[in-house]
């Protein structure tokens, strides 16, 4: 029988993730791939936005923002265990991806990458400014999560960074599965329609400005959750997390991978995690070899690498 | 009782009258042809109609309810779809995803159902689909269902464009241009399926330049020129009529037959 596409990509990812730890030199590697499927979790998001609804946001970075300050501040504020704060974080994304979505998506193309661009700064000014509460851009402790001792408790002891690699690397897993669930689902194939043609799919019944909030609000959630991650596994949050940077991040990951393919896009997001630390080697030149890479990627491979790759072996297989 | 009412009907493009003061009437699996030279307003009018643009004049009226100015995705939910002159294909779609849109509104449900792909998710796609080749079969695309529909011929298109109208099960169908870039088999066979379509009771509005097949197919003609229309009745009412003859087909009436716009 031949598998489907979503189950194979789900055993590919589930693989290297369980396997790639026998091939690490040391604990350091761990940090990185739990870095690795942080990014690939809000990238993952993303695709449904970028690659399945074809809009664009610039401002992701927010929500990472306020999932990782929810873990940070609802702990200490509320009382909130951490894994709840996340939630919270969750939903309060959501919340405010509905009400920031429903003006700015009547907006295309790059009117709508200025204003996706203008609410990730608000996001971060408003973590920088109210120092009070956030300690401003010194940033601020976050609890720890509790589970790693709970998984003690039973007897799976596991060093931090092998945990955050295994319960990350698992949120990156469950991530992947909804995201392919969508792609196929009446849900996914009306995103993907508006994105072929709005007109067109208006008139297939598509209420287009109701499916593209869909799509901006569960990205939302995705990046709330990578920020929240991303805060509990450091301990520490500063509003670089909700930065202009951080969202240019999220976006150049999901394109360079293939916004249309979500392996595509962890890949990415793999690719621009590890490939700072790679190209060291070329010392002060570093910055110019990334910008290089992604250029040459861009003109060479314009779906994106995995899609090109792919599309390349297909060629030569027929 | 008329299905689809069109009243005074008007638009201006920058103080150009584009359309103006047009009406006619469709009865349930009545077939009803828009004919005129190029530039004499038919897409405007289609698009006037299904919601694509607003009318400045005039009235809508769909199985005696006002949907004048009423966006697209409400008017298809009252049974009204439409094709495009220019393609509007999904293009990253394969030809059988592109037909299962079509099925959008029978298969919509929560958007947990389909991220956790419950049952209830699985079993609406699945109707979709059976109901998609079902159709992908009856305009000749059933074998190339897995492509890509970007790989399909032009005229392969327009029937794809067709079976996605028809996913929805529409009460009125507005096709432009279906024929099309379409060989003679081709428009034969999209000829007998409009008149199926049809006589299954879903009123049809077509606009073409392929005078033989309106002709043959048309229970009514509406004659545009300039925006206004200018006659309608029956094709061979419309055939005869000297204005017709005149606006559309200039003096010479042999060129009835070969007229192709």
């Amino acid at each position: 029988m031949r598998l489907s596409s979503k189950v194979t990509t789900l055993l590919i990812l589930a693989a290297v993730i369980a396997i790639a730890p026998v091939f690490f030199p040391s604990s350091y590697y761990f940090r990185v791939g739990s870095l690795i499927f942080v990014n690939g979790l809000a990238v993952a998001g993303l695709v449904i936005l970028i690659g399945y609804a074809g809009q664009i946001s610039l401002g992701h970075a927010g929500f990472a923002g306020i999932g990782a300050y929810a873990c940070a501040l609802a702990p200490v504020h509320l009382g909130l265990h951490p894994a709840l704060a996340a939630l919270l974080g969750a939903l309060l994304s959501a919340a405010i991806a509905y009400l920031v979505g429903r003006p700015i998506l009547r907006l295309k193309g790059y009117y709508l990458a200025v204003a996706s661009l203008g609410f990730g700064i608000l996001v971060s000014m408003v973590l920088s400014n109210e120092a009070q509460l956030t300690g401003g851009p010194d940033g601020m402790a976050v609890p720890e999560l509790g589970l790693r001792a709970v998984l003690k408790a039973i007897g799976i002891d596991l060093s931090n960074t092998e945990f955050w690699y295994a319960f990350s690397g698992l949120v990156l897993v469950l991530g992947a599965w909804l995201a392919l669930n969508l792609y196929h689902s009446p849900t996914g194939r009306a995103l993907r329609a508006l994105h072929g043609s709005e007109v067109a799919a208006r008139t297939v019944g598509v209420d287009v400005a109701h499916y593209k909030l869909v799509a901006f609000v569960i990205s939302a959630v995705y990046a709330s959750v990578s920020g929240s991650l991303l805060a509990l596994q450091n301990k520490f949050i500063t509003p670089d997390v909700a930065g202009f940077m951080h969202s240019i991040e999220m976006v150049t990951m999901t394109v360079l991978g293939g916004a249309g393919s979500v392996l595509g896009a962890i890949l990415g997001a793999a690719i621009l995690t590890t490939l700072p630390q790679v190209l060291t080697i070329f010392q002060e030149y570093e910055q110019l070899m990334l910008g290089l890479v992604m250029m040459l990627v861009m003109i060479f491979m314009r779906e994106g690498l995995l899609p090109s790759i792919a599309r390349r072996i297909r060629g030569r297989a027929e | 009782m008329s299905l689809l009412q069109i009243e005074g009907l008007g638009i201006d493009f920058g103080g150009l009258r584009a359309v103006n003061d047009v009406g006619f009437s469709l009865k349930p699996g009545e077939i009803v042809s828009v004919i005129g030279p190029n530039g004499a307003g038919k897409t405007t009018l289609f698009n006037m109609i299904s919601g694509v643009y607003a009318p400045a004049r005039g009235r809508v009226v769909l199985d005696g309810e006002d949907v004048t100015r009423m966006p697209p995705h409400l008017l298809a939910r009252r049974g009204l779809s439409r094709t495009f002159q220019n393609l509007q294909i999904f293009q990253s779609m394969s030809v059988l995803e592109n037909a299962v849109a079509g099925h959008h509104l029978h298969e919509r449900g929560s958007v947990f159902a389909d991220l956790f792909s419950l049952p209830a998710a699985r079993r609406r796609s699945k109707v979709s689909e059976d109901s998609a080749r079902a159709l992908l079969d009856r305009v000749g695309l059933g074998r190339a269902a897995e492509q890509e529909a970007s790989s399909l011929s032009y005229g392969a298109l327009k029937r794809l464009e067709i079976a996605r109208a028809l996913a929805l099960k529409p009460r009125v169908l507005l096709l432009d241009e279906p024929a099309a870039g379409c060989n003679a088999v081709e428009t034969e066979e999209i000829d007998h399926l409009i008149a199926q379509v049809a006589a299954e009771g879903v009123s049809i509005l077509l606009v073409e330049h392929d005078m033989k097949m309106v002709m043959r197919i048309s229970n009514h003609i509406v004659v545009l020129d300039h925006g206004e229309k200018i006659a309608e009745g029956e094709p061979t009412a419309i055939s005869r009529n000297p204005r017709v003859i005149e606006a559309y087909l200039g003096v010479q009436a042999t060129e009835v037959q070969h007229a192709d716009g």
